[in-house]
């Protein structure tokens, strides 16, 4: 059990700059931005080459820019080309396949024999004993989170929030939506290259579909988390991602070790999920609606 | 000050749905300037509006704001300069946002040369709520709170404090009241009234109230079809009433005023 708990942790923590950066582009933008599966691997790839070549903490940093480029261009497509938001991140995510396959090298997945990662630096230090991965993932995406927190504060982030929230006022204070666009899409996937060279380093290997489904399970975590702390304010909305991605796991992980359903099964269950979840909305509504029809008419008095 | 040249803009050109919305179309407005604009319904005005904020730009001729040429300048860089607002008081402001991160984003304007990284400091709060009280709407106590809590006319006030927070050399106000109930939009236009005056802005506002359009500001435009056909102004327009006005507009254009509103509300 303890296992378990501390698996899914760990993974939590590795994982929740996923929804965390969905929580920028999806909630706060208002945009869906399905940059995120190619870029998650694309962290994963610079991270793991850098660290090959005996750089794992530039690794991380080199994985953070090459994420926010492939938002730049997400961003550019939509704001300067015309390109509706959904299909410019599906653009740019095709176009990542190959851009992803040529880091490493044309081949399908690279491994780490004996490269010391951030992990094993971490280690080495004795912090944190047995907990030590945990702690080290923990660290990075608290800290990723309180910049965000920070930056949505500042007058740029205001920019941003406001983007998303009333596009007719923005164009009408003197702000320019291609900017705050581009900035958040940049953070946005910066935050996810991140948690890809964070996985990548902790599972010593990148594989070229190792990102396949994740704007989903990423989304599947956000809404868990929104729907254990409320949605309401931006701060809520970050420890939801995070809270979100670490319940996800800890159901993975039972589901993993009790077997209830086939691990195989979990991407579809996360599927429905999520478009419950996001049609909940819709669904409501429908069912308000049925019973207001059928409800038992008052008898006239004869 | 304001100097429009010959501008003429066609939606949907070459389509079933062409519309020359505004067909050579030129005016001139002094510094100080208060000039209401009535017309029949799709006489060019919210058009008008469109093309001197820089929504679209104009197919022809230009656009000059205080000596500058804005024909081609971008609509977010004019809204430094041209305070806006809407009839929808939804238009205005960010729901999800705060009293105070709203004003925020509009003292924007001022942030040249300021840090884009920085925070609302104490001293800007201090002076939104100094602001705010003088709405006399109680704002000044909710500011922590999101926009999207406030009535129509909260908002419509908190937009036209927004737009004035930084004096604008041109502030446009298309019909900003009508979607009020009779005592909010009281309430609003007195307020724009005395922000204008206060602040001495320069001011082009759309109404469909004949009797508002004259007794406010110092200038009136009767539009049609894409066109100014009346420019009433001075001794002229002192003692002007609305019938008056109504036979004007009969001789200038040889038709009836069509606006279903401007009907109903006088």
């Amino acid at each position: 059990m303890l296992y378990i708990t501390q698996t899914a942790l760990e993974l939590g923590f590795l994982y929740a700059l996923v929804p965390m950066a969905l929580f920028l582009s999806y909630r706060v933008l208002d945009i869906a931005d399905l940059t995120t599966d190619g870029c998650f691997v694309l962290g994963a790839a610079v991270s793991v080459v850098f660290t090959a070549a005996g750089h794992p903490f530039l690794g991380v940093i080199f994985a953070m820019i090459a994420g926010s480029l492939a938002g730049c261009i997400t961003a550019f497509l939509q704001t300067h080309l015309g390109i509706p938001s959904i299909l410019a991140g599906i653009i740019t995510n095709t176009g990542l396949y190959t851009i992803n396959l040529m880091v490493m090298g044309w081949s399908a997945n690279v491994s780490l024999l004996k490269s010391e990662t951030i992990f094993s630096k971490f280690k080495a230090t004795g912090i944190g004993g047995g907990w030590n991965e945990t702690i080290l993932a923990a660290v990075i995406t608290i800290i990723a989170g309180i910049i965000l927190l920070l930056f949505l504060r500042t007058r740029i982030g205001l920019s941003v929030r406001a983007t998303g929230d009333n596009m007719d006022m923005v164009r009408a204070s003197s702000i320019n939506p291609a900017f705050t666009i581009t900035i958040g899409l940049m953070i946005a996937n910066a935050m996810t290259g991140l948690s890809g060279a964070m996985v990548g380093q902790y599972q010593n290997t990148v594989d070229i579909n190792g990102g396949t489904g994740i704007v989903v399970i990423g989304l599947a975590c956000l809404i868990i988390g929104e729907t254990v702390l409320g949605r309401r304010t931006i701060r809520k909305g970050v420890i939801a991602a995070i809270i979100g991605s670490i319940i996800y796991r800890i159901i993975y992980a039972i589901v993993l070790y009790t077997k209830i359903v086939p691990v195989q099964g979990l991407k579809l269950i996360t599927a429905i999920v999520v478009a419950l979840a996001i049609a909940s909305p819709k669904i409501k509504e429908w069912i308000a609606f049925q019973r207001k029809k059928n409800a038992p008419k008052i008898k006239e008095e004869k | 000050m304001l100097n429009v040249k010959n501008i003429s803009k066609t939606f949907n050109p070459g389509t079933v749905n062409e519309k020359t919305a505004i067909k050579n179309l030129s005016l001139k407005i002094e510094d100080g300037d208060f000039v209401t604009i009535i017309g029949s319904n799709g006489a060019g005005k919210s058009t008008l509006f469109n093309a001197v904020a820089g929504s679209f730009y104009v197919d022809e001729g230009s656009i000059e704001l205080g000596g500058q040429d804005i024909t081609y300048l971008e609509e977010y860089k004019r809204s430094r300069v041209i305070g806006r607002m809407f009839q929808d008081p939804l238009k205005g402001t960010a729901p999800s946002m705060s009293i105070e991160e709203n004003l925020a984003l509009a003292y924007l304007r001022t942030a040249e040369g300021m840090s884009p990284f920085s925070y609302i400091s104490k001293k800007d709060k201090e002076f939104f709520r100094e602001k705010l009280a003088l709405l006399d709407m109680g704002l000044e106590d909710r500011m922590t709170q999101p926009v999207g809590l406030l009535s129509g006319g909260q908002r419509q006030a908190l937009t036209l404090l927004m737009a004035t927070l930084i004096t604008p050399r041109l502030l446009l106000l298309d019909e900003h009241t009508a979607a009020l109930d009779p005592g909010t939009a009281e309430k609003v236009l007195e307020l724009t009234k005395r922000v204008v005056s206060e602040n001495h802005i320069t001011c082009m506002m759309i109404t469909h109230n004949m009797k508002q359009a004259l007794e406010l500001g110092n200038r009136t435009f009767l539009m049609s079809d894409g066109n100014i056909v009346l420019d009433v102004k001075g001794q002229e327009r002192d003692g002007l009433t609305v019938d008056d006005l109504l036979a004007k507009f009969k001789a200038g254009t040889g038709k009836d005023l069509d606006n279903d509103r401007i009907l109903l509300s006088t």
